[in-house]
C-alpha cells in the first residue's frame, strides 16, 4: 500500500488488514515505554491547510512512537501566504526528504493531486467534504474493540447530522458498509447530498425514529455557519430535532453505543455529558486513534521489519 | 501581384451542392471552382473537404489582461489551425470590451496577427458587473454586433429587460450565459451522484434552465434577438425548442465538451474538467446532440478557455473553469459521429456566421466571387491530441491523449493560406 487517501481504495481486505495491526499497535501503547523503533529514520511531514487539533497530535503521537522523525508544516507562517503554490511547497518538503505527507485541506481532492508531484506517500487527513479514512478506521476499531465483534453483519449504524458538509460521514458510510453493517443517515434533507440513491444506506428524517432501534449511534459535529447558510433555520430547533437529549438516552437500546468524532458541540448536537451515557466511545476513540495511525505508518513506510525492541 | 492558390481535388460542400472540384483562389475571392484547375500555389486536397472557413461565437482569447494565458496572436493561430477564419472574442478581459478603446484594441490586435478576423463582442453591462448598461449604441458604432457578458449571466431581470429593448432598437443580438447565480455559490460540478460521493457543491441544471425560461419570456415580451450560449441540460434544450416553435428570434449554441465529456470525470480530481456551465450527465448529451439534429442548437462554439498551468493546478474548488477548444472542435464533433459532414458546416461556419451578422464575408458559399475564408479537413483523419504540441499558450485540453478523427488540412484567410499541411504558415 502505498497511500491512505480513501476507503474505497482501501477496500475491505485493507480495512480489515489494518485493523489487525491496530491490535498491535494497542499492544505497544500497553507497554510501560510505548514506542519502538520501526520506522527510525523515516520522516513523516504534517501538512495541515486546516486548523485541526486531536489529528494532527494523533498523527505525530503515532509517528514519534514508532521512532520517526516529525516535521510540521504551519500554514499561517509558511510561504503559501506569500503566494507559493501548493506544487511549490510540496515539491520543497519533498527535496528535504519526506517518506510520507499528512495532508488536511479544506479543497476536496488534495491528496490525489499532491501524489503526483511527490515520491512521498500520502496520507489523507481530511480533504474537504470528501474523505477522513483513518477517523473512520478510528470508528470501527473502536466498535470492534467494544463488541468484540469481527464483522459489522446485522450491526445497525445510524449516522445523525449535516451527512452533506461531512468528510467524516463519507468514509464511514463507506467503512461500516465494507464490514457488513446497514448504515441509516439521519438528517433534515437540507443536510443531505443532493442525491444518495446508489449509496448503501437508508435515509430518515426523525431522529426518535430510528433511536430506539439503533446499535450504534454516531453523533456528527453541526457547524454553526450551516444555520447562516440556511441549511436549519436555528440551532435550538436543530438540536431538538436531531440533538442527544435525556429523553432519546433513554430510548436507546441498553447496550446501544455512542459516539462522536469530535469536536462536540455541547448544546447542539450534544445536549448531554457524553459520561452520562453508559456506552458512550468517545473516549476509546481518542485513545484508539493513535494506535489506529501507528497501524497506518507502520502499513505504508514499514519495511516489513519487526514491531519488537526497544527504541 | 497577388499568387493565386487552387485547392486541388477536394470535395466542395455548399448549401444546396456537393462536388469535387478545384478551388481558385486570387486577390482574396474565389475565382473559379471547376476541374483541372491552375495556379501558382497547388494544395493538395484529395479525400478532404472544402468549406467555407469556421466560425467560433465563442473564444476566450484573454487579451488584454491575461496574456499569461492566451494572446490575441496564440488564439488566432489556435483558431486557424482549428479551421476557423472568424473568432468572436468574448469580453471578459481586464478591462473588459466595455468600451470603444477596448474593442478597438482587440480588433487591431487580431489585425497585427493576421490569421483570423477577431471580431470583438461588447458587454452588456459596465464592467459585466450587471448593474447599468454598457454604452451599447457607442459599441454598437464601432462594429460590435453581438453583446453578452458571459462569464457572468445578468442577474438582474429588470436590467435584462432594459438591455433587450436597447438592443432592439440597435439591432444587435444579445447572448446570454445562463447561470442564475445564487444557485450555484461555491460550485465545481454538475449536481449529480458524483457530486454527492466527492463532496463538491453541485451546480444544479437549474440554474440553467430557470435563466433560459426568464430569458426566453423576456425576448417574448421585447421582441430583441437573444443567442443562448453553451447550452447544457436536457430542459435548456426543451425550453428553446418549444420557443422556435413559438417563432421567437432565439439561436443557441453548444460547445464540443459538453457534447462529448460527462460529469464522471471530475472524480479523477483533475481541475482540467471543471467549466462552467459543468460537464453533465450522459442524458443531457443525448438530448444536446438530439436539439443539433433537429435544429434547436444552431451552433457548436468552443467556449475556448485557456488558463495558465499554475492556475489549473490549484485544487478543484479554486482552479478557474474552462478549457481549450479551438485546435480540438472539429476533431471532437467528427468523433462523436452524430451528424453529417453538411450539418457539421452548417454548426460551425453557415450558422455562427448568421448569428455573428458577418456572414457578408464568412460562411459564404465556395462559388467564383465570394471572399476567400475557407476551411479544408480531411474529415477521416484520426489523429492523437498532445496538449504540448497545441498552438494555444495554454495546455489545459481535456482531450490530451485522446484520438480524435477528422482534422483541418489547410486554411484560407481573405485568400491566404493561413495553415498548409496542419501547419501554421505564421
Amino acid at each position: 500500500m502505498k497511500h491512505l487517501r480513501s476507503i474505497d481504495e482501501l477496500g475491505l481486505d485493507g480495512l480489515t488488514g489494518l485493523l489487525q495491526l491496530t491490535d498491535h499497535m494497542a499492544e505497544i501503547n500497553q507497554r510501560p515505554v510505548p514506542k519502538v523503533p520501526a520506522l527510525r529514520g523515516r520522516t513523516v511531514a504534517s501538512l495541515f491547510f486546516e486548523d485541526s487539533t486531536r489529528t494532527r497530535l494523533s498523527f505525530e503521537t503515532a509517528a514519534k512512537r514508532l521512532s520517526a522523525d516529525t516535521m510540521t508544516f504551519n500554514v499561517s507562517t509558511s510561504s503559501v501566504n506569500k503566494g507559493e503554490s501548493l506544487r511549490d511547497t510540496v515539491a520543497t518538503i519533498t527535496d528535504m526528504g519526506v517518506d510520507a505527507f499528512v495532508v488536511r485541506h479544506k479543497s476536496v481532492g488534495i491528496p490525489w493531486q499532491i501524489s503526483q508531484w511527490t515520491t512521498a506517500s500520502i496520507i489523507n487527513a481530511g480533504d474537504g467534504a470528501h474523505q477522513h479514512p483513518t477517523q473512520a478506521l478510528v470508528d470501527c476499531y473502536t466498535i470492534r474493540e467494544a463488541t468484540h465483534a469481527q464483522s459489522f453483519a446485522g450491526m445497525k449504524i445510524a449516522i445523525v447530522g449535516d451527512i452533506k458538509h461531512s468528510r467524516v460521514a463519507r468514509s464511514n458510510i463507506q467503512a461500516f458498509s465494507l464490514l457488513g453493517a446497514k448504515v441509516t443517515l439521519v438528517a433534515p434533507p437540507t443536510l443531505l447530498p443532493p442525491d444518495v440513491s446508489h449509496w448503501p444506506v437508508t435515509v430518515a428524517h426523525k431522529l426518535d425514529e430510528v433511536v430506539s432501534q439503533t446499535d450504534v449511534l454516531y453523533m456528527l459535529r453541526l457547524q454553526s455557519e450551516r444555520m447562516a447558510q440556511g441549511h436549519v433555520p436555528t440551532l435550538r430547533e436543530y438540536s431538538e430535532q436531531y440533538g442527544l437529549t435525556h429523553k432519546r438516552v433513554l430510548a436507546l437500546k441498553s447496550d446501544a453505543i455512542v459516539m462522536h468524532p469530535g469536536p462536540m458541540n455541547r448544546g447542539v448536537e450534544m445536549q448531554i455529558d457524553p459520561s452520562d451515557v453508559k456506552n458512550s466511545l468517545i473516549h476509546r476513540q481518542v485513545a484508539n486513534g493513535v494506535s489506529v495511525r501507528m497501524a497506518v505508518l507502520f502499513e505504508l513506510l514499514g519495511s516489513g521489519s519487526n514491531l519488537g525492541g526497544q527504541a | 501581384m497577388s499568387q493565386s492558390i487552387v485547392i486541388k481535388g477536394a470535395t466542395v460542400v455548399n448549401r444546396n451542392s456537393q462536388q469535387v472540384a478545384d478551388v481558385k483562389i486570387e486577390n482574396g475571392l474565389v475565382v473559379e471552382v471547376a476541374k483541372n484547375l491552375k495556379g501558382d500555389l497547388h494544395l493538395d486536397a484529395s479525400g478532404c473537404i472544402v468549406s467555407s472557413g469556421f466560425v467560433d461565437l465563442h473564444a476566450h482569447l484573454r487579451e488584454p489582461g491575461k496574456e499569461e494565458a492566451e494572446t490575441i496572436e496564440t488564439g488566432s493561430r489556435a483558431g486557424a489551425l482549428g479551421g476557423y477564419t472568424a473568432l468572436i472574442a468574448m469580453p471578459n478581459t481586464d478591462p473588459p470590451q466595455d468600451s470603444v478603446a477596448v474593442i478597438d484594441f482587440v480588433r487591431e490586435q487580431g489585425k497585427r496577427a493576421g490569421l483570423v478576423d477577431v471580431v470583438p463582442s461588447g458587454c452588456i453591462t459596465l464592467g459585466r458587473q450587471g448593474e447599468s448598461l454598457a454604452p451599447m449604441a457607442e459599441l454598437s458604432l464601432a462594429g460590435v454586433t453581438l453583446f453578452t457578458d458571459d462569464g457572468n449571466g445578468v442577474q438582474d431581470a429588470a436590467l435584462m429587460r432594459r438591455a433587450l429593448e436597447y438592443a432592439r432598437g440597435l439591432g444587435v443580438t444579445l447572448a446570454q450565459h445562463c447561470e442564475v447565480a445564487e444557485l450555484t455559490k461555491g460550485a465545481v460540478m454538475n449536481e449529480c451522484s458524483c457530486c454527492t460521493d466527492l463532496g463538491l457543491p453541485g451546480w444544479p441544471a437549474i440554474a440553467e434552465e430557470l435563466m433560459v425560461f426568464r430569458d426566453i419570456e423576456l425576448v417574448r415580451i421585447t421582441g430583441a434577438s437573444m443567442h443562448f450560449l453553451h447550452l447544457s441540460t436536457k430542459r435548456s434544450v426543451e425550453l428553446v425548442r418549444a420557443a422556435k416553435r413559438d417563432g421567437l428570434p432565439i439561436t443557441a449554441e453548444v460547445t464540443p465538451h459538453h457534447l462529448s465529456l460527462t460529469q464522471e470525470l471530475l472524480a479523477s480530481y483533475d481541475s482540467v474538467y471543471k467549466v462552467n456551465p459543468p460537464l453533465r450527465s450522459a442524458a443531457d448529451i443525448r438530448a444536446l446532440k438530439d436539439g443539433l439534429l433537429d435544429g434547436t442548437i444552431d451552433a457548436i462554439a468552443t467556449d475556448h478557455a485557456p488558463h495558465p498551468r499554475r492556475d489549473k493546478e490549484m485544487s478543484l474548488d479554486l482552479a478557474p473553469p474552462g478549457m481549450l477548444g479551438l485546435e480540438t472542435a472539429l476533431g471532437v464533433v467528427l468523433a462523436e459521429g452524430m451528424c453529417e459532414i453538411r450539418d457539421v458546416v452548417a454548426l460551425m461556419s453557415w450558422n455562427p456566421a448568421k448569428i455573428a451578422r458577418i456572414d457578408g464575408t464568412h460562411g459564404l458559399d465556395v462559388v467564383a466571387g465570394a471572399n476567400a475564408n475557407l476551411c479544408v479537413f480531411d474529415p477521416e483523419l484520426t489523429w492523437s491530441v498532445d496538449p504540448d504540441r497545441l498552438a494555444s499558450k495554454s495546455t489545459n485540453t481535456p482531450y490530451a491523449g485522446k484520438t480524435l478523427r477528422g482534422r483541418v488540412r489547410h486554411t484560407i484567410f481573405k485568400g491566404t493560406a493561413t495553415v498548409i499541411d496542419g501547419q501554421a504558415q505564421k
